[in-house]
């Protein structure tokens, strides 16, 4: 940051400040000055506290090297956080701030799909683009008609996509034929995930053998696991989280079901070594939105340049959240322009966008076509297997 | 799988019988304090939970083996029971029915959500004290885990039903139960012996805690709450406050579940469970090994 920079950003702080003290909303668009401000709408504090701080790190070294590349249509950027505590209300009053006092061109955030889609009422009144790196739940972007919200996008792609990229995998890779599926039922993110595999795999010439349900809270499942065991198959998807697969894996084993077993991103946990002990863990796969160890150039050297500043390996929110900064720059220098509402509509548009995880591009829904990751667990260990395209 | 159902049938069985001596053992604590104070504790899951618990701390902090862990836990548990019993039971003694079981509810809710401050909601993964061989018989598979859980549940039931028959305490126990007031008249400590029966039973709960978290290799503070309702079935299922009653019930609910599971499907599993407690109900309340008793007006 130059000194000069410094002054302005103070100025144009005071400035704010005055304006809102004085109880007036109106004044100049967020590109008046020499800098552009974007909003962190993060969970800096709370129960996923972990979420809003790896997103704020990963947005201020985007930030700091766009900067340094001599910013976006000739102006810098800056990013404004607001706390919305992990909350949903919070995440409202948050949204209100940078919009009407922080006046920014932006907003990144929040994680959480609940905080997302109770602050979308406010920036989608505002006219103000909102890109949450993080937010799975379908009605991120798409309100209870089904329509979609027009400022509302994602850096993720949905859940249920995953579903659909881990049948292609089984298909194309590993060669599977008859696949069994364990759902959690009671979670709508493992019956979305089971839906889509059935449907790809089917489709892709497979077949599936057996199909059970479980609880979560669950311990016991021999029982499902030796009747899903007699139907014979080479496959077992269990699209549920860590806590109950982490069970469900160690007991298939011990009933002699030794075929290669896959899931979510719920798998992504180092708990589910121990729970299913390390040895169970070979030939075991899951879909994830990203990995530190993706080896395309953009990761790579995102990877070096986060490691170097922060003395840790990025994570999804960190990776999914440098991908939205850098989908704001690209969209305002498409737009070339930093009103709001025109950055929002080249979003819509934006074509050609390579990300850390990989090529992004809006459908209609504004949820992003892109490519999952495969992770391969090699006792116990997670290991980058594959890139899966959509 | 050629000779499948058979196959199938028998490794069902053996699913079942493992799970169901857990069951039984939970089932043994509910059984005895019904028999002796009339009341279904409901706080009786969670103390299942603080044996896990106990079990964990002594083997990943303290690095103990099996044996002394199951020990601690059980002295552990015990203690616990007759603390609980002396704080929460004893003052409502001669209170309303529904008054104590209000109260067993609330003791419920206090271990569990003391348990989430003290030691965290997140799941905790149990050590493994010993390693889980696989012996294969043909297509069945046993697992040494299995063996152990099911021969401790076996040895801790012939130690109790000893207990309960041969000893003093044990003759104390079964007349309080038969009658309380005549218990006392005879110069019998009342509360003594509620007090143990409360230890007893926490200790074979405790015992259970530490058998699943060695079973299942995870634990959390709200692990208590299913089996623990479970358990009340399978009490219920045998005749609650009859002791072999406990066992049987135990172990048929736990074949009833997997077959269940394995036959028909895994969704119906706990209904089916709950049907039984209803078809008990109604047709037989005083359970399968109860006799027909007439109230006394």
């Amino acid at each position: 940051m130059t000194r000069k920079f410094k002054t302005l950003s103070v100025l144009a702080a005071g400035l704010t400040l005055a304006l809102a003290l004085g109880g007036c909303g109106g004044g100049s668009k967020s590109g008046g000055g020499d800098t552009v401000k974007l909003g962190g709408n993060l969970e800096m504090t709370g129960g996923s506290a972990s979420y809003g701080i790896s997103s704020k790190n990963a947005i201020e070294l985007a930030i700091k090297q766009l900067n340094e590349k001599g910013g976006v249509n000739g102006k810098k950027l800056s990013l404004v956080v607001a706390d919305n505590k992990s909350e949903a209300t919070e995440a409202t009053n948050a949204m209100q701030k940078l919009i009407t006092q922080d006046k920014v061109a932006g907003v990144i955030g929040p994680n959480l799909s609940s905080a997302v889609i109770a602050s979308t009422v406010v920036s989608g009144g505002a006219k103000t683009a909102d890109i949450a790196p993080m937010a799975t739940n379908p009605k991120v972007t798409v309100d209870d008609a089904g329509k979609v919200k027009p400022y509302n996008f994602r850096a993720c792609f949905i859940d249920p996509f995953q579903g659909t990229v881990m049948a292609r995998f089984a298909l194309d890779t590993l060669h599977v034929k008859k696949a069994a599926i364990m759902i959690d039922n009671s979670s709508d993110y493992s019956k979305g995930l089971a839906q889509f595999f059935k449907e790809q795999f089917t489709k892709g010439g497979g077949t599936v053998v057996g199909e059970e349900v479980y609880l979560q809270k669950d311990t016991d499942f021999k029982a499902t696991l030796t009747k899903l065991k007699s139907a014979g198959p080479d496959f077992l998807y269990i699209p549920g989280y860590y806590q109950e697969v982490g069970m469900i894996v160690k007991q298939a084993k011990e009933l002699g079901l030794n075929v290669a077993m896959a899931g979510g991103d719920g798998w992504d946990s180092a708990k589910l070594a121990e729970i299913a002990l390390p040895e169970n863990l070979n030939n075991c796969y899951f879909s994830s939105l990203y990995s530190p160890d993706d080896d395309s150039a953009l990761n790579k050297e995102f990877v070096a340049a986060y490691e170097k500043e922060y003395k840790a390996k990025p994570d999804v929110f960190a990776a999914l959240s440098y991908d939205s900064t850098l989908l704001f720059a690209k969209a305002m220098e498409a737009a070339k322009s930093t009103d709001p509402e025109k950055i929002a509509a080249a979003l819509e548009t934006l074509d050609g966008f390579v990300g850390v995880s990989g090529p992004v591009k809006f459908d209609k829904f504004h949820n992003p076509i892109k490519a999952a990751v495969i992770i391969e667990l090699k006792n116990g260990k997670q290991t980058f297997r594959t890139k899966v395209n959509p | 799988m050629d000779s499948g159902f058979m196959h199938q049938f028998v490794q069902q069985l053996i699913n079942g019988v493992s799970l169901g001596s857990i069951y039984a053992l939970i089932a043994l604590g509910y059984t005895m304090i019904y028999g002796i104070l009339k009341l279904i504790n409901f706080a009786h899951g969670d103390v299942y939970m603080l044996g896990a618990y106990i079990g964990f701390f002594c083997t990943s902090m303290l690095k103990l083996s099996f044996l002394p862990s199951i020990l601690v836990a059980m002295a552990g548990t015990a203690l616990a029971g007759m603390i609980i019993e002396r704080v929460a039971y004893r003052p409502m003694r001669n209170a309303p029915r529904i008054a104590i079981l209000i109260t067993a509810i609330g003791v419920s809710f206090f271990l569990e959500n003391a348990m989430i401050l003290f030691a965290s909601p997140q799941p905790r993964t149990f050590p493994a004290v010993f390693t889980a061989t696989v012996y294969h018989f043909g297509a069945l598979v046993i697992n040494s885990q299995q063996i152990v859980i099911l021969v401790s549940a076996i040895v801790l039931m012939i130690a109790l039903t000893y207990i309960v028959n041969y000893t003093k305490i044990g003759k104390a126990m079964r007349a309080v139960s038969f009658d309380a007031d005549a218990a006392r008249l005879m110069g019998i400590n009342i509360d003594f012996v509620i007090s143990m029966t409360f230890a007893l039973g926490s200790a074979l709960a405790g015992a259970g805690g530490v058998l699943v978290g060695i079973y299942y290799n995870s634990i959390e503070p709200l692990m208590g709450m299913v089996p623990g309702i479970k358990a009340f079935v399978a009490a219920v299922l045998g005749g609650i406050g009859i002791i072999p009653g406990a066992m049987m019930g135990g172990i048929i609910l736990g074949v009833v579940e997997a077959l269940v599971s394995g036959f028909l499907s895994s969704t119906f599993r706990d209904a089916a469970a709950f049907a039984i407690l209803i078809i008990i109900l109604l047709y037989k309340p005083q359970g399968l090994l109860g006799k027909n008793v007439r109230e006394k007006v």
